[in-house]
C-alpha cells in the first residue's frame, strides 16, 4: 500500500523531522528573544521571593490578583489542546492527524507553566510540601493539587503514546546529524517499537483508552480550579454554575491557543502542505461554537448575579458588583473583553469573507488575549466588592507581576520550539495511517466503477 | 470541639443560678487561666471558658484605640488592623461606627479550606492560625465574610528583646508570607487579663464574655450576664444568615449622641 504514494510519504516523513536538523537562521534569533523574556521574569521572581509578596501590587483587600487569573488562564489553554485532540481521536476526524501532536504538545507545555502559578503566589512557597504532610481532603487547594498532577501524569502519555512510533522512525532513519543525545533518547523512548500489528493494535488500544480518561479528567482539573472561587461566599464567585462556566472558557481560550501554535510553526516550517486552510476552517468551526456557548454561559451568570443585585451597596458612591463590571470602574476592561473577546471574533469566524486562515487567526489572538482579561475580570472586581462597610478596594498589578506573566506566554513558544528540535513536529504514524486509509478507500472506489 | 447551640441554651439556663452570684464571685472569675484541669469542653460550668465578645455600637466614638492597642501588642504592620473600626453612613445621615474583629465563627469557613490545617479551633472557641504551617495561599482570606484575615506582605516589625517564638496563642512577632487575624488576646485571657482592645476602649463598649459561664465585662469592670444582656439590647450577629455562627455580638447604635463615658 505504501508503495502507492511515496512521494507524500517522503514528503511527510521530511517535514516532520526537518525542525530537528534543520530549525533554519530565524530559529536561534526567536529563541534568544524568547529567553530575554522568560529571564526578566525568572529575575522578577528571584525578587519576589526574596522580598516576598510585597512586591506585587495585592494589598489586604485584593490579595489574589494576576498570578490567580494567571493560573486559571494557562491551565485553560492546556485543556483546551489536550480535549481538541481527544475529541477529534474519539470521534475519528481524518483531518486531524497533522494538527494533535502540536495540540498535545501544547498542553503540555501550558499546564507546566499554569502548574507554577500556585506555587508563585504562595506567601511561603518554601513551605509547598505540607500541602503533603498535611493536606486537608476538605479544601479545593488540595483538590487542585490533585487534580492537576493526576491531569499533568495523563497528558503526559497522552503526548508520549502516538510518539512512539515516530520516535523508532526518528531511531532508524536520522542519520549521525541528530548527535548521540537524540539517539540516545530515541532508543529509549521508543520501546523497541517495530511496528508489528500486535505492537499497532496495543498502541491504538491504550490512546483510545487515554483520550477517553483525559476529557473527564481535564473537566474535573477546570471545575476544581473555579471552585476555588465558587465555594467562597463572596459576591460574583458565590456561583453554581462556576464549574462549567469555566470549562467551557478554558476550551474556548485552548481552541483559540491551538489555532495560534498551528498557525505559527506552519509558517516558520513550511508546512503548508499538510495544514491546508480547511484545517483552520473546521477549528474556526469549534471556535465559534465555544465562543457562543460561552457568551451563553456568561449571560446566565450575569443576568442572575444582577437581577438579584449581588454585591454590597455601601454609599451612593457604589453600586452591586455588576454595576462596576459594566458601567463602573471595569467597565473599560469588561467592554474591551465583550468586543474584543466575543463579537468581533465571532464575526470574524462567521463571514465567508473573513473565513480565512488570517481572519481567523486574528479572531484567535483576540480571543487568547480577551480570555486573560476575562480572568481577571473575574478574579478581581470579585475581591475588591466591599464585603463589609468599605469602599472599593483597589488594585494595580506590579512590573514583578508584569514581566512574571510575560515570561510565563513566553515559555509556551520555547519549550515547543526546544521539543520540535527533538521530536517530530507531525506524528508521521498518523499521518501515513491517515494516507493508508483513503488509499483503501479510492482503491475500494476504484473496485466498485470496474463492477 | 465547637460549641453547639444545645450548649449555648444550657449555658443560658444555667444563667439563672448564676445571676445570684454575678456581683460576687464572677466579676473576677470569668478570666481566671482556663487551663482547668477537667479539661472536657462539656466539663463543669465554669471548668473550661467559651469565649465570645459583645460590642456595643452605642457607644464606640470611633477613636481607634483599640486597633492602636491591637498593633502594638501583636506587633503588626499598619495595614493589619486585627479590630478595624469601620465608619458606617446610616439612612438617617448620622454616622457610627463598627468595630470589627474577626468573629471567632463556631462554623468558620476560613477553617473549612485552610489546605493545610494551619487554621485551627481552641478548646476555648478561639479560631488561631498555626504561622508555622500556614503556607500563604490566602484562600482563607477569600473565605472569610467578614474581612478578617490580614496578610503579612511585608516583615513586620521586630519585638524589642530575642523573641522570636511565635505561637498561635501570641503569634508575635508576624512570619511574612503568612496570614494573620485576631486571636482574642488567647495569651492575656488565659492568664486573666482582658484582650489588648477591651483594655484599650475607654468607652467602654468592648466586652469579652465568657459562654459558659454566661458573664461579660469590660474595661471598667461592668460585670454583666451576657444572655439577658443580648435578650435586653436586641444584640445580633453580622451576617447571620451565613451559617457560620459567628461568637461576636452587635448592639445597634440608634443615632442617638454618645454618651458621656470617656475617661482616664
Ligand atoms: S471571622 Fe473570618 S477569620 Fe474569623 S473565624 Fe470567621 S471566617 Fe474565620
Ligand atoms: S493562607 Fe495559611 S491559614 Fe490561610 S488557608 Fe492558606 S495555609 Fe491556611
Amino acid at each position: 500500500m505504501r508503495a502507492t504514494q511515496p512521494a507524500e510519504e517522503m514528503d511527510v516523513r521530511q517535514a516532520a523531522v526537518r525542525p530537528i536538523l534543520h530549525p533554519g537562521e530565524l530559529y536561534w534569533l526567536v529563541v534568544a528573544g524568547l529567553l530575554v523574556v522568560v529571564g526578566a521574569g525568572v529575575l522578577a521572581y528571584a525578587h519576589q521571593f526574596r522580598d516576598g509578596l510585597g512586591v506585587t501590587g495585592l494589598n489586604q483587600r485584593v490579595t489574589w490578583g494576576v498570578y490567580i487569573a494567571d493560573m486559571v488562564f494557562f491551565i485553560g489553554v492546556s485543556y483546551g489542546g489536550a480535549l481538541t485532540s481527544a475529541i477529534l481521536r474519539l470521534t475519528n476526524a481524518p483531518w486531524r492527524a497533522p494538527l494533535t501532536r502540536m495540540a498535545e504538545a501544547m498542553a503540555v507545555a501550558a499546564l507546566l507553566i499554569g502548574a507554577l502559578f500556585p506555587i508563585i503566589d504562595l506567601g511561603r512557597p518554601d513551605r509547598m510540601l505540607n500541602l503533603l504532610l498535611h493536606g486537608q481532603v476538605g479544601s479545593p487547594v488540595v483538590w487542585d493539587v490533585v487534580a492537576i498532577t493526576t491531569y499533568m501524569a495523563t497528558s503526559v502519555i497522552f503526548l508520549y503514546l502516538p510518539l512512539i512510533p515516530d520516535l523508532a522512525f526518528c531511531r532508524d532513519h536520522l542519520g549521525p546529524a541528530a548527535g548521540r543525545l537524540r539517539h540516545l533518547l530515541y532508543q529509549r523512548l521508543s520501546l523497541g517499537w517495530q511496528g508489528t500489528p500486535r505492537q499497532r493494535h496495543l498502541l491504538e488500544q491504550n490512546s483510545t483508552i487515554i483520550a477517553i480518561i483525559i476529557i473527564p479528567l481535564a473537566v474535573m482539573v477546570h471545575s476544581v480550579l473555579s471552585w476555588l472561587f465558587g465555594v467562597t461566599m463572596r459576591p460574583g464567585w458565590n456561583s453554581t454554575i462556576f464549574g462549567p462556566y469555566f470549562v467551557l472558557g478554558a476550551m474556548f481560550s485552548g481552541v483559540a491557543a491551538v489555532i495560534l501554535v498551528i498557525a505559527g510553526f506552519r509558517k516558520a516550517y513550511h508546512l503548508e502542505a499538510f495544514i491546508e486552510e480547511l484545517h483552520f476552517k473546521y477549528l474556526a468551526n469549534i471556535l465559534l461554537a465555544l465562543g457562543i456557548g460561552y457568551a451563553y454561559f456568561m449571560f446566565a451568570e450575569y443576568l442572575t448575579e444582577g437581577y438579584k443585585m449581588e454585591g454590597y451597596i455601601v454609599d451612593e458612591g457604589s453600586g452591586p458588583l455588576l454595576e462596576a463590571l459594566m458601567v463602573g470602574q471595569y467597565a473599560p476592561l469588561f467592554w474591551a473583553f465583550i468586543v474584543g473577546g466575543l463579537v468581533v471574533p465571532m464575526a470574524l469566524l462567521s463571514f465567508p469573507r473573513t473565513r480565512t486562515i488570517q481572519g481567523i487567526v486574528t479572531a484567535s489572538i483576540m480571543v487568547v488575549v480577551a480570555m486573560w482579561l476575562k480572568r481577571f475580570l473575574i478574579v478581581v472586581p470579585a475581591m475588591a466588592t466591599p464585603i463589609m462597610p468599605v469602599a472599593w478596594g483597589s488594585y494595580m498589578p506590579t512590573r514583578v507581576e508584569g514581566a512574571i506573566t510575560l515570561a510565563a506566554a513566553a515559555t509556551i513558544p520555547l519549550i515547543l520550539m526546544v521539543f520540535f528540535r527533538f521530536f517530530p513536529i507531525i506524528s508521521i504514524y498518523e499521518m501515513e495511517e491517515m494516507a493508508e486509509a483513503n488509499a483503501h478507500r479510492d482503491a475500494a472506489a476504484q473496485h466498485a466503477e470496474a463492477d | 470541639m465547637a460549641i453547639s447551640r444545645r450548649r449555648m441554651l444550657q449555658g443560658l439556663g444555667a444563667a439563672v443560678a448564676l445571676t445570684a452570684s454575678a456581683g460576687v464571685g464572677l466579676a473576677t472569675s470569668p478570666l481566671r487561666p482556663s487551663r482547668s484541669a477537667s479539661g472536657t469542653p462539656e466539663g463543669g460550668a465554669d471548668s473550661q471558658r467559651q469565649w465570645a465578645f459583645v460590642v456595643d455600637m452605642r457607644r464606640c466614638d470611633g477613636c481607634n484605640d483599640c486597633t492602636a492597642a491591637c498593633q502594638s501588642t501583636h506587633y503588626l504592620n499598619k495595614d493589619q488592623e486585627w479590630i478595624k473600626v469601620y465608619e458606617v453612613k446610616a439612612r438617617d445621615g448620622s454616622t457610627y461606627y463598627m468595630p470589627r474583629l474577626c468573629m471567632q465563627c463556631e462554623n468558620p469557613p476560613c477553617l473549612k479550606v485552610c489546605p493545610v490545617a494551619a487554621t485551627f479551633k481552641s478548646r476555648e472557641g478561639v479560631v488561631l492560625v498555626d504561622q508555622d504551617r500556614c503556607i500563604g495561599c490566602r484562600l482563607c482570606m477569600a473565605a472569610c465574610p467578614y474581612n478578617a484575615r490580614y496578610f503579612n506582605f511585608t516583615d513586620p516589625p521586630r519585638p524589642p528583646g530575642p523573641f522570636d517564638n511565635p505561637m498561635p496563642e501570641f503569634p508575635v512577632p508576624q512570619r511574612r508570607g503568612t496570614v494573620g487575624k485576631c486571636v482574642l488576646c488567647a495569651h492575656y485571657t488565659s492568664r486573666g487579663r482582658l484582650p489588648a482592645c477591651v483594655d484599650a476602649c475607654r468607652m467602654d463598649a468592648l466586652f469579652i464574655a465568657d459562654l459558659n459561664s454566661d458573664v461579660m465585662t469590660n474595661r471598667s469592670g461592668e460585670t454583666l450576664q451576657f444572655s439577658r444582656y443580648l435578650r435586653e439590647n436586641d444584640a445580633f450577629r453580622y451576617k447571620e444568615e451565613l451559617n457560620s455562627s459567628p461568637r461576636v455580638w452587635y448592639v445597634a447604635g440608634h443615632g442617638q449622641a454618645l454618651e458621656e463615658r470617656r475617661r482616664r
